[in-house]
């Protein structure tokens, strides 16, 4: 086999890893064995050329060379399996396939009486009146929430009503399925005086396919609302994720965002939260890991612009290879914002010469009454704790992954969904640097 | 056990040892006393396999193996101990999954089977009821915000988990109460054994009071200037670093 071969049969090779799991019959022993004695064989042989004696006429490079989507069509059953390998626990999961609803796959489950749980496309057709409000009255923060707007298709509508209590987390997921494409989700929650619950925002692929994801997620929060917004990108490694979060926050509400960001080759968050009331309180944490050329970026905003109000902001990341982080967090306390209470802080951990951090806190401050802290760090491994471990016998590359994990561990143990916690906890294993074998 | 000749180390270009000769026998207690500054703490981390220092010239041999050769985790595999000044917090570690993961090392590395997650909690209470200690230290991240004396008691808990060959103990006694202080005695008491030699390096002789040893040293400017029985620290005690370390017959003339 020439060189050009064997990079098109590692494309067959690279693809079967990655969707064998789903295809249909995998629970059975001999389909499973066959399947991957077959593709063995493949890769062993390649594809036919004029030198074989039964294809002397019949030239098949064009098909070698041609770049075809190998995932199989993603009937619902193939689908199920994917929704199933990531379906937290228990949860009200909505399924959107790039960027459509699929009411199909979608187990929303039981939810107490008048909340919704849709899409935004059929609210939009049938009882779009609470919209205009909620969708259109901040103007666009950014180009691409401009596009979003202006392409926007669909999403999930959420409304909670006053008082209600929605105790398993409601699961966004969007499982972008095919390459080129540009998906542009649209997501609403109207939390309603009072009421509880937990969104869980993941993004997630069939394969290493490249598209650009541009989503926007807008949340208001009346008086005394408690709600949890966790977003966890886990994109194709040639994926583009551009994501907006606006917040608006009504007195006594408390807001609590988490972001994930594991996967695209270039992703950005950017959340702003307005602090629009008396005695508000949100809490931002976050955890990027980053790896190979990977881009990943988070831009917050919170806008103190009452009295009483607190924010919390906790962001971490852990960069390997020659991977780039940004974060930029401005906390903004307005001349009414007497009483003002924001904290944020952002510590990197470097695993390589060649992975660059920009970290940039910015404080404006025109109120008098407030306590405002932030802190940034950029740095390595302590090494007095690399120390401590090894001089207990344990070997330095565990050593080193162990202090990693804790690290990184921290955002994550803050999470109060378990099954969310647990799936970041696999999530961190499988990325982090392993353990050695010796130790 | 331990044979040291001719240590010199340097940290920063900066001598601190200049020719430290030491020969420890399993089923001795040694303590190294001396003023601050003479380095007794370079000397324990030196042995214990931290970088930083630099070794001029001289040599280390442990058990017939040279000791410098070996990097701190192989040496902790086989047997040295080091119980640290200032223990290190390790925020997100807790403490249970810390020291399973230090034996389980120390297991595999001597060929034994790893300790399951129940026999190892059975053990490591044992340790704990032995040494005073509350459970609920194994839940919590490995010395954070644990106070001087827990910090301290989880040192000799380490070491009463790792049952090392040569446990060399840094200011072990420095920041605790009497009643730490029994405790924390106690717990390196109840280690010696005639396969097991033990270094305590010490400003005080407070703790010879409770752990006796056999051999006195006089650590000064980076080498062993006297040694002697127990009666050496007494003498200290009474005379100061200053006095004592220039020798008997200096201490002659003295009324």
């Amino acid at each position: 086999m020439n060189a050009r071969q064997v990079a098109s049969v590692n494309d067959y090779l690279d693809a079967f890893r990655r969707v064998s799991s789903f295809l249909p019959g995998q629970q059975l022993d001999w389909l499973r064995e066959s399947r991957a004695e077959a593709i063995g064989r493949f890769a062993q042989q390649g594809f036919p050329t004029l030198h074989n004696e039964e294809w002397k006429y019949t030239n098949v490079t064009a098909i070698e060379h041609g770049r075809f989507n190998l995932l199989p069509p993603h009937g619902s059953e193939f689908l199920s399996r994917l929704i199933d390998s990531h379906a937290l626990l228990d949860s009200h999961i909505l399924v959107f396939v790039n960027g459509h609803l699929e009411p199909g796959l979608s187990r929303p489950g039981k939810l107490p009486a008048d909340v919704k749980l849709t899409s935004l496309s059929y609210r939009l057709e049938r009882s779009p009146d609470d919209l205009e409000e909620a969708l259109v009255t901040y103007p666009p923060p950014s180009a691409f929430a401009d596009l979003n707007l202006a392409f926007m298709a669909d999403g999930a509508y959420i409304r909670l009503p006053p008082g209600c209590v929605v105790k398993a987390p409601i699961q966004l997921l969007f499982i972008a399925s095919e390459a080129n494409l540009a998906i542009q989700p649209r997501n609403l929650v109207l939390a309603g005086a009072g009421c509880s619950a937990s969104l869980v925002e993941h993004h997630v692929a069939l394969g290493d396919i490249s598209y650009f994801t541009n989503a926007v997620t807008d949340i208001v929060l009346d008086a005394g609302a408690s709600i949890e917004h966790h977003k966890l990108q886990q994109e194709s490694p040639s994926a583009f994720h551009i994501a907006t979060v606006n917040v608006s926050q009504a007195a006594k509400s408390r807001f609590i965002s988490t972001s994930f960001a594991l996967g695209a080759r270039l992703s950005r968050v950017g959340i702003a939260v307005r602090l629009d009331a008396e005695d508000a309180r949100c809490d931002l944490d976050g955890l990027y890991l980053a790896d190979g050329r990977q881009h990943v970026d988070h831009h917050t905003r919170i806008d103190h612009l009452q009295p009483r109000c607190t924010s919390r902001e906790r962001y971490k990341g852990v960069l390997d290879g020659a991977s780039r982080a940004v974060f930029n967090g401005r906390v903004v306390v307005h001349p009414d914002a007497q009483g003002s209470d924001a904290v944020q802080t952002n510590h990197n951990l470097l695993l390589s010469d060649a992975a660059e951090i920009d970290t940039k806190p910015q404080l404006e401050i025109w109120a008098d009454d407030v306590k405002c802290s932030h802190g940034a760090t950029v740095g390595q491994l302590d090494e007095d704790q690399v120390f401590y471990l090894c001089s207990r016998g344990i070997g330095e590359s565990a050593a080193r992954a162990m202090l990693t994990r804790a690290f990184a561990m921290e955002v994550v143990n803050r999470v109060g969904i378990p099954a969310l916690q647990e799936k970041l906890d696999e999530l961190l294993h499988a990325r982090l640097p392993q353990r050695g074998t010796a130790c | 056990m331990l044979e040291i000749r001719n240590l010199h180390v340097s940290v920063d270009g900066q001598p601190i040892l200049k020719g430290l000769d030491l020969s420890v026998k399993a089923g001795e207690v040694h303590a190294i006393m001396g003023p601050n500054g003479s380095g007794k703490s370079t000397l324990a981390h030196v042995l214990a396999g931290r970088t930083g220092y630099l070794v001029t010239a001289g040599e280390v041999m442990y058990r017939s193996s040279n000791l410098l050769d070996l990097v701190a985790e192989d040496r902790a595999r086989l047997g040295i101990f080091l119980a640290f000044q200032y223990p290190v917090e390790i925020p997100g570690v807790t403490n249970v999954y810390f020291l399973k993961a230090a034996l389980n090392a120390q297991r595999r590395h001597n060929g034994q089977p790893e300790l399951d997650a129940i026999d190892f909690l059975a053990l490591i209470r044992s340790r704990l009821k032995q040494l005073d200690m509350d459970e609920s230290l194994l839940y919590r991240s490995v010395n954070q915000g644990f106070s001087g004396g827990e910090k301290k008691r989880n040192e000799i808990l380490q070491m009463a988990l790792l049952e090392p060959r040569l446990a060399l103990l840094d200011e072990s006694d420095s920041g605790l109460d009497i009643d730490a202080l029994k405790v924390v005695a106690g717990g390196i008491n109840g280690l010696r054994s005639p396969e097991r030699a033990i270094v305590l390096v010490t400003h005080y002789q407070r703790l010879l009071d409770y752990v006796v040893p056999d051999r006195v040293h006089i650590l000064a400017d980076g080498r062993i200037v006297r040694s002697g029985g127990r009666e050496l620290a007494i003498e200290l005690e009474r005379t100061g670093y200053g006095k004592a370390a220039d020798g008997p017959a200096m201490q002659a003339t003295m009324p």
